[in-house]
This record gives structure tokens, C-alpha cells and sequence, in this order.
């Protein structure tokens, strides 16, 4: 019969089972060429699972405020059931750790090891994002570093003063990123003793900058005077954990922790359409492939269908459900679009991906995850098919004008711009302000500048008023930020708006 | 290699730590919310965890973000009708369809509360915060004694057990090196003569077989000293001391004439509730006596207490006498720390007033650590909230008095009469 080749044929999981869907899952993954990190498979209660959702499912983290109120937030929507717990929370590292829900049924439990041990674990390890920002092998290691040097801290400090410091650090998290420079890899163990060289060289570094000895005469000429930095860094938390005048040496060492953990997140936030779709994309194919083999029965596969189905859906823009564009949905179709064109693509597909037609569809999608974030991969591969699957249209709002405007549908003169928008749309220059130190005044007040430039007109939110007095507390004294167009250097820029903390007091 | 591992037997609580720092954080707003929720609560639910709502505003964390305005794109998926070109008016508020869902559903929703639950725990917490019992806390030892084991030092006697390997290895050692150290002494000596004696140039044959029969001799007895003695044998030494336990018994007395309805009686209730748990926290063991009174007083069960109807008149002191004959028959004050509530509406058989104040002045209330009188009327006060109003004066630290109105003074009303106060101690010295 071929009853006995199932795996299993009951819902019930055990440990057995999990290893030998592991095993099975992971030498049909070989044969797709799935390069990965060993697996740690972890199971956890639902409890837990909230404990990792709130602490962004980092295995380990300092204590802070703002994670309370996430689980607070998250243990309160699942009593209520409005929100299930994701099946399933991956670990970028080395080995790469998977958490499976212990409520979970066996069928869920195989396709969660083949979404994250092999899907998500396989992007960790070949996207160049992931490869030149993060370092697997010693996250956990730099994690419980920064949880004890923070809690000790703590004790040396008082938790109030850290926590002010957290917050502040936090408000500036997505500005603590290099974005176009690859920070050298951490060091694991050596992370501690480190430190304690860093703290001394910083603070002398600093003292030398804000030495007040005069150096000569000619210097009080405002005219003359070069700008500090000389070209503007968008690193903020960077800029001040090195040159802010007034913070201690664990305060300095605080805001690289924070700094650190955003470099940590920041492919994660550029490449959620790619690694989603990627993973979905191979739970679908490795599932398909265990039933094709008889591996698993028909109930097998009717619930994990259910489950994909319901993973993949993407609602209308006018229906109750649209929350956005569904990252699983978008990322699952577009991979297996390129699967579709390059091996049976159609004359329109020939004309718009002569580099995909007809190759080995295997090895364009692997060079689609290899080589691409989010913002690049929509752009080189958004087929025209997708976008009238997914009926896509794109709405401008421009204050200039009093209406809306459709400017492009899923039509023939619409196709190249429609793609071109939905590119943007996943860029983070879009979606974050870009703020810059502008300039540090280093010979006067000591007060720091900093500007907004502006991307296409759009303003900077209120909210910039609480974040500048984050500033403000980091860097010790006066912090104005100043809105501007992008222009030339030689311009002298026309602020759009202005924030000041402390507010001035007379307005003149 | 692929690893499975279980964790579920790992803690659970991670998250605890950051949930007690958000706590503390919004501490304010909490007790805020417990106040309210304390008046607004019906009696059998006083002592259950409570809903807690902030706004959303003050537990955000700011970001840098793009405001409203400048040129947005945005691409959505679902259409059915649009072509290119079509124009259309903004709708109004942000929200509405097209108008950008994506953004507004990023900033759009921080109207809402951020609201979750604390647990009782948490909410007995907040809702004793800053209280505080008047008086010291007698701590005495009760009938039933409990004891709790206590390490003292070491003994030489004890059983197998319990022996301290470390003290006794240690003192066996001490005694082989005082029983053996003339010996070795002279061992050493005898040793060092040897050498030369080998050394020298004309060897001595005689002598050197003396020196090695000796210390033959000598590494024979200190051989024979014993590695470990009995004597070297050292017991960890335990000890049990009695517990003292600290324990109160309250005392609620309240009035059952006919002039008591039963919404005073509820109000009553809630502030007996209310010091029960109080002492509750602050005492491992709580007894609570029930008298009530018309013209005579009762001791009862709890549901008679508050559910059965009595009609006639009123003798306060009646309640007071029975409650003084209870203490002295049962509840000797220097085992038990005796706290005292009385609920009444004013009405008082006239005369009775002064009894009242009398048995109070002359004997009760040296015994209790603190007695409260609340009075629930919204008429004008009667001789009886008078008399009492003369011994607040002379004994202000134990008596205290207030008037409640509604249900919603209830709370306030309490913690005013609990009232951490600064000056305890120096009036402690005082008196």
C-alpha cells in the first residue's frame, strides 16, 4: 500500500516527527540548491511566543519600557483573539534559530520548518543585503553582551537614567544605520574587553574636540569658519555617540548598542517583500514536492493549502481588510513569476525579461534573491501580468493640485511608470524623512543643526518636535532642525520649517 | 546539523521585567484609572484585576515622520473602474478610501486608548499604594507556635547528615599538625643531620645508624596519629526559632436599626471590604468579628451581617460593650493587633452618645492599634458624631472619623483615613 510512505497521517506532532519532516524537508531543499545555516529548532508555548514577539523576537534583549508595552499590547489582542501569533518567528543567525509554536498541528509544524528553516534561513545566508550588514555567527553573542552591559548599568546608574537614555536612543533608532558603508564585522567574545579601550579613546577624543584652549585669533571670523562635520552625516546616533561634548563613556557605549541593534534590522526592513516571498515561495514548492513524492496524504495537504491560501490573499484597496499591500502575496507571486517566464514565458514576457525567458528558472531565482532588496527587485522584476493580476493602479496626491489623479493603471502605457512607483513605494528614502548633521558648532554655542531635506515636497510631521528634544537630551545642548529643498551647496538654503529644542523664547 | 530542542520548560515570564517598567512608567495614569474604577466597582468584585486605559499619545515613542502634503504616490491594488487620467475630489479627514490608506493607517489611529488589564495583584497594589496602618505592628507568637529551622554555626554533636566536611577535615588537620609537631621538628633535625653526616669526608657508621633508627622511629609515631579522630567530627548546628506571626483581628460594627437601608449598608459594606483587604496585606492572619446592633448587640456570620433585616431602635454603646467583652475574652491585645471600623447613619439613642464615648476613652481604645468611625448620612450630624468629635481630639492617633456621603466617597474617604503620615514617629515618641 502506499499508506506506509506517509510520514504521518495524524495531526499530533512529536519530537520524531518534527525531525524526520526536518530531514525530509531539508534533502529535497539539497536538491533545489537551498544553501543554509544549520537549523536550531526551537518549540515553544504561547506564552513565550508573546515573549518573543515583544522583544522583537530577539532571544535576548535589554530591558526597556517599550517592550512591556508591546507585550502588554500583544498578550492583550491574542486574549481577546483578535490577532493569532504568527506560526512561526526566525533568528537571523548562525545557527539559525526557528521558534514553532507548541499548539501548533504537525502539518503546520512541517510547513513552518520549510517557511523559516529553509526559506527565510537561506535568504539570511544569500542576500547580499543580509551578507554585508549582519553577521550571523556573532548576534547572539553581541545580544547578551549588550543585555549585561546594560543591566549593569543600570545598577551603577539607576534604571531611570538608562532608560532615559534608551528612549532617546530609541527615538533615533533609524537613524543609527550606515547605509552605504559596511561597518566591520563585530567580534564576539572580544566585544567586552573592547569596550573598555573604546570608552577611554572616545573620551579623549571628544575632550580634543571640545577643547577650549584658543588657538588663535582669526578663527572668530563666522565667515571662515568650515563646518563641522565637513560633509553631513546621516548617521545620527553615530555622529553623537562620537562627538556629543557631555555624555560619560557608558552613555556613549549605550547609544552603540542601540546603534548596533538597528544595523541589525535594517536589511530585515529592506528586503520584507523579497524574504517573505521567498520563504512562501519555498514552503509552497518543498510541500508540493514531499506530496508528489507520497510523502504526505491529502489531509496534509488540504490544511496547508488552507493555511497558504490564507497567507497569500490580498484584498481590494476599497475592501475592509486592505491593510496595505500584503508582503507574503506580493513576494510569493512575483517569485513564482519568475519561475513562470523562464519556463514558459509568453511574447510579452520574451519582450520585457529577454534575460529570463527560457534560462533555468532555478538559477534566476536564485540570482533574484541574491542581488536585490526590495525597492530593486519590484523594479527589475514586476511583470506586466502581475501588475493585472493584482489589478494595480497608482493614485497621486499632490498638494499643488486640488484633486486626486490616477496616473497610471495596469494598461500598456502604464505598465513601465505603475513599476517605477511601486519601486519607490519600497524605498526607504520614501517612507523615511531624511535627516541630516548639517552642522555641529564647535567654536560657539555648541549647539547642533541639523536638516530635513525634503523628497518631493513632502513635510516633516509634527512629531519632529518630541524627537528633537531626544536630541537635544543626547547632544547636551541647543538642537535646531531646519526643513530644506535639495539644492546645491553653494545655495544658501531657505528653511521650510524649523524645529528647536530648547524652543526659543522670543520669536523674532 | 539540525537541532531540536524543547523549550518549553523554559521561563515563561521574560517579558515580566519590561511589563513592571511600563507600569511604572504610566504609574500615574494607572492609579488614576484604579480610583475611578474603585468607586465605580460593585462589592464582589472589588478584589479582581481592573481594565486600564491611557492615551495612545502618551505611551507613543516619536519618530521622525512625513507629515501630510507634498506629492505622494501610492500604488493599490483591487481596481475595478479607474483608467488613467481619471481625476477625483480629496476626500475630507484623510482616512477615507484613496486617499492613502497606507499612510493613514500608519498615524491615523492614535486616537485610540492604549488599554490593557493589570492583574488583583497589581491593582491591590495600586489601590493601597502610599496607605499605610497606623500604629506599630505587634508581632507576637500565637498557640500553634510554627518554627523555622535556623543555621548556628557548628556543633559536636550531631547526626551523620549533617556533618560539615570542611570544619570537621579542618580541625582534624589542626590536631595532626599539633600532636605531630615536636616530632617533625625533630625529624627535620635528625634528617638534616643525616645529610651532612653522609656528606662528610669520614663516614660515620654508628652514628648514622642511630639517626636512621630513630627516625624510623619518629615516622613510625607520627604515623600512628590518627587522620581523623572523633573528636574532629564537626555538625552543622540547627536550631528552629519560633515564627512570630503577626496577626490582626477587625472588629466591624454596624448599625442594623431601621433607619439603616440597604444602600448604606452596601456602603458599609464596600469600606469593610476595603479595610479587610488592607489588613489582609499587611497580616499574615486576619480574623474578622461581626457585630451588629439595634438595641442590643449581636455577634454574627457574615451573611447575616449584611443580608438580614432587623427593625427598632438604637443603643450604640451596646455594640461597643460586646466588642470590648470579645476582646478581653478572646483577643488579648498583647497577641493581637485589634483594629475597630464602626458604620452608622448619626442615629443614636440620646444618652447613649456619652456612654459611647466613655467605653472608647476608658479602656477600648488603649487596646486597639486603631478605630475608625464612618458615618453615612448626607443629614446633618448628631450628638453621637459630636461625641466622637471630642475624643478625636484627645486620642488622634488611634481614632479616626469621616463622613460619607456616597458610594464614590468611599475610596477617598479611606485613604485619607490611612493616610501614610509623616509625623508618625515623633508622635509615637510623644505619647
Amino acid at each position: 500500500m502506499k499508506n506506509s510512505n506517509y510520514i504521518s497521517t495524524s495531526s499530533e506532532w512529536t519530537f520524531e516527527l518534527i525531525e524526520r519532516y526536518d530531514q525530509e524537508i531539508g534533502k529535497i531543499a539539497k536538491e533545489f540548491q537551498l544553501d543554509t545555516y544549520p537549523n536550531q529548532i526551537e518549540i515553544i508555548s504561547s506564552e513565550q511566543m508573546m515573549d518573543a514577539y515583544a522583544s522583537a523576537g530577539m532571544p535576548l534583549g535589554y530591558h526597556h519600557w517599550s517592550y512591556g508595552k508591546q507585550f502588554i499590547n500583544v498578550e492583550q489582542s491574542y486574549r481577546r483573539g483578535q490577532m493569532g501569533l504568527a506560526y512561526e518567528i526566525v533568528i537571523n543567525s548562525n545557527p539559525c534559530i526557528a521558534y514553532l509554536m507548541e499548539e501548533n498541528s504537525m502539518t503546520m509544524q512541517a510547513l513552518v520548518i520549510a517557511h523559516a528553516s529553509y526559506g527565510h534561513n537561506s535568504f539570511f545566508k544569500g542576500n547580499y543585503m543580509f551578507r554585508s550588514w549582519t553577521d550571523a555567527d556573532s548576534i547572539i553573542d553581541y545580544l547578551l553582551f549588550s543585555k549585561n552591559y546594560i543591566a549593569e548599568c543600570e545598577q551603577r546608574y539607576g534604571v531611570s537614567q538608562v532608560e532615559e537614555l534608551l528612549d532617546s536612543c530609541h527615538a533615533l533608532m533609524n537613524y543609527g544605520v550606515d547605509r552605504y558603508r559596511r561597518p566591520y564585522p563585530i567580534s564576539a567574545a572580544e566585544e567586552a574587553n573592547r569596550q573598555k579601550e573604546r570608552e577611554a579613546l572616545l573620551q579623549q577624543q571628544v575632550n580634543e574636540l571640545w577643547r577650549t584652549i584658543p588657538e588663535s585669533e582669526k578663527n572668530s571670523n563666522y565667515q571662515e569658519e568650515p563646518l563641522f562635520p565637513s560633509e553631513p552625516q546621516e548617521n545620527l546616533l553615530y555622529f553623537i555617540e562620537k562627538n556629543a561634548p557631555l555624555l560619560e563613556p557608558w552613555q556613549r557605549e549605550i547609544v552603540r548598542i542601540v546603534r548596533k541593534t538597528a544595523q541589525y534590522f535594517y536589511p530585515q526592513r529592506q528586503t520584507q517583500v523579497m524574504n517573505e516571498g521567498w520563504a512562501t515561495y519555498w514552503h509552497y514548492t518543498l510541500l508540493n514536492t514531499l506530496y508528489d513524492r507520497g510523502l504526505v496524504n491529502d489531509g496534509f495537504m488540504l490544511e496547508f493549502l488552507q493555511s497558504h491560501s490564507g497567507v497569500i490573499m490580498q484584498p481590494g484597496f476599497d475592501t475592509p481588510y486592505y491593510n496595505g499591500i500584503n508582503p507574503y502575496a506580493l513576494g510569493f507571486a512575483m517569485m513564482s513569476d519568475i519561475r513562470r517566464i523562464s519556463e514558459s514565458p509568453t511574447d510579452e514576457d520574451r519582450h520585457w525579461f529577454p534575460e529570463l525567458a527560457g534560462k533555468d528558472w532555478l538559477e534566476n531565482l536564485h540570482a533574484a534573491m541574491r542581488d536585490f532588496k526590495d525597492e530593486s527587485f519590484i523594479l527589475q522584476y514586476l511583470s506586466p501580468k502581475l501588475m493585472r493580476d493584482f489589478k494595480l493602479f497608482s493614485l497621486v496626491d499632490d498638494d499643488k493640485d486640488s484633486e486626486l489623479e490616477i496616473s497610471a493603471i495596469h494598461d500598456e502605457s502604464g505598465y513601465q511608470s505603475l513599476r517605477e512607483a511601486m519601486g519607490n513605494q519600497y524605498n526607504l528614502q520614501n517612507r523615511e524623512p531624511n535627516i541630516q548633521v548639517y552642522n555641529a558648532n564647535i567654536r560657539g554655542d555648541r549647539s547642533l543643526t541639523l536638516h530635513h531635506i525634503r523628497h518631493e515636497r513632502k513635510p516633516l510631521d509634527e512629531s519632529a518636535d518630541e524627537v528633537l528634544k531626544h536630541v537635544h537630551r543626547l547632544w547636551g545642548f541647543p538642537v535646531k532642525l531646519i526643513s530644506v529643498e535639495p539644492q546645491n551647496d553653494s545655495v544658501c538654503p531657505i528653511p521650510l520649517q524649523e524645529f528647536h529644542c530648547p524652543k526659543l523664547e522670543l520669536a523674532q | 546539523m539540525n537541532y531540536v530542542i524543547d523549550r518549553r520548560l523554559n521561563g515563561k515570564q521574560k517579558s515580566l521585567v519590561n511589563r513592571q517598567r511600563f507600569l511604572e512608567r504610566y504609574r500615574k495614569q494607572i492609579k488614576q484609572s484604579v480610583e475611578k474604577a474603585v468607586g465605580d466597582r460593585s462589592i464582589t468584585d472589588i478584589n479582581k484585576g481592573e481594565k486600564i486605559s491611557i492615551p495612545r499619545k502618551d505611551t507613543d515613542e516619536p519618530v521622525f515622520r512625513h507629515g501630510k502634503g507634498g506629492f505622494q504616490e501610492q500604488v493599490l491594488p483591487g481596481n475595478k473602474e479607474f483608467i488613467s487620467g481619471d481625476r477625483f475630489k480629496r476626500p475630507e479627514g484623510g482616512a477615507g478610501q484613496g486617499s492613502g490608506p497606507g499612510q493613514a493607517s500608519n498615524s491615523g489611529e492614535g486616537m485610540d486608548d492604549f488599554v490593557f488589564e493589570i492583574s488583583q495583584s497589581e491593582f491591590l497594589d495600586f489601590m493601597f499604594e502610599d496607605l499605610e496602618l497606623p500604629n506599630l505592628v505587634k508581632r507576637h507568637l500565637m498557640g500553634d507556635v510554627e518554627y523555622k529551622t535556623h543555621r548556628a554555626g557548628v556543633a559536636d554533636v550531631g547526626n551523620p547528615g549533617q556533618i560539615n566536611i570542611v570544619r570537621s577535615m579542618r580541625s582534624a588537620s589542626a590536631r595532626r599538625m599539633a600532636l605531630g609537631g615536636k616530632d617533625r621538628r625533630r625529624l627535620r633535625a635528625l634528617e638534616a643531620e643525616l645529610q651532612q653526616l653522609m656528606l662528610a669526608p669520614v663516614p660515620d657508621s654508628e652514628r648514622q645508624q642511630q639517626l636512621e633508627d630513630e627516625i624510623q622511629h619518629l615516622k613510625g609515631r607520627l604515623k600512628r596519629i590518627p587522620w581523623l579522630d572523633d573528636f574532629d567530627i564537626k555538625y552543622n548546628l540547627h536550631v528552629k526559632q519560633p515564627v512570630p506571626r503577626s496577626q490582626a483581628v477587625m472588629f466591624c460594627l454596624m448599625d442594623v436599626s431601621g433607619s439603616m437601608t440597604q444602600g448604606i449598608k452596601d456602603i458599609a459594606k464596600r469600606f469593610f471590604i476595603l479595610l479587610y483587604l488592607f489588613l489582609q496585606r499587611n497580616y499574615e492572619h486576619t480574623d474578622v468579628v461581626f457585630i451588629r446592633h439595634h438595641t442590643s448587640a449581636k455577634e454574627v456570620d457574615e451573611q447575616e451581617f449584611f443580608y438580614s433585616r432587623e427593625t427598632g431602635g438604637t443603643i450604640v454603646s451596646s455594640a461597643l460593650k460586646l466588642m470590648q467583652e470579645i476582646v478581653d475574652k478572646r483577643y488579648p491585645p498583647a497577641q493581637w493587633n485589634i483594629y475597630g471600623a464602626q458604620a452608622s447613619d448619626g442615629d443614636n439613642w440620646n444618652d447613649d452618645s456619652s456612654n459611647c464615648s466613655r467605653i472608647l476613652a476608658n479602656g477600648l481604645l488603649e487596646k486597639v492599634q486603631h478605630f475608625s468611625y464612618i458615618e453615612i448620612t448626607e443629614q446633618d450630624h448628631q450628638s453621637l458624631w459630636h461625641e466622637y468629635q471630642q475624643i478625636q481630639g484627645q486620642f488622634n492617633d488611634v481614632f479616626s472619623m469621616q463622613n460619607i456621603r456616597t458610594a464614590a466617597d468611599i475610596y477617598p474617604v479611606f485613604r485619607e483615613l490611612f493616610q501614610r503620615k509623616l509625623g508618625q514617629e515623633n508622635m509615637g515618641a510623644a505619647s
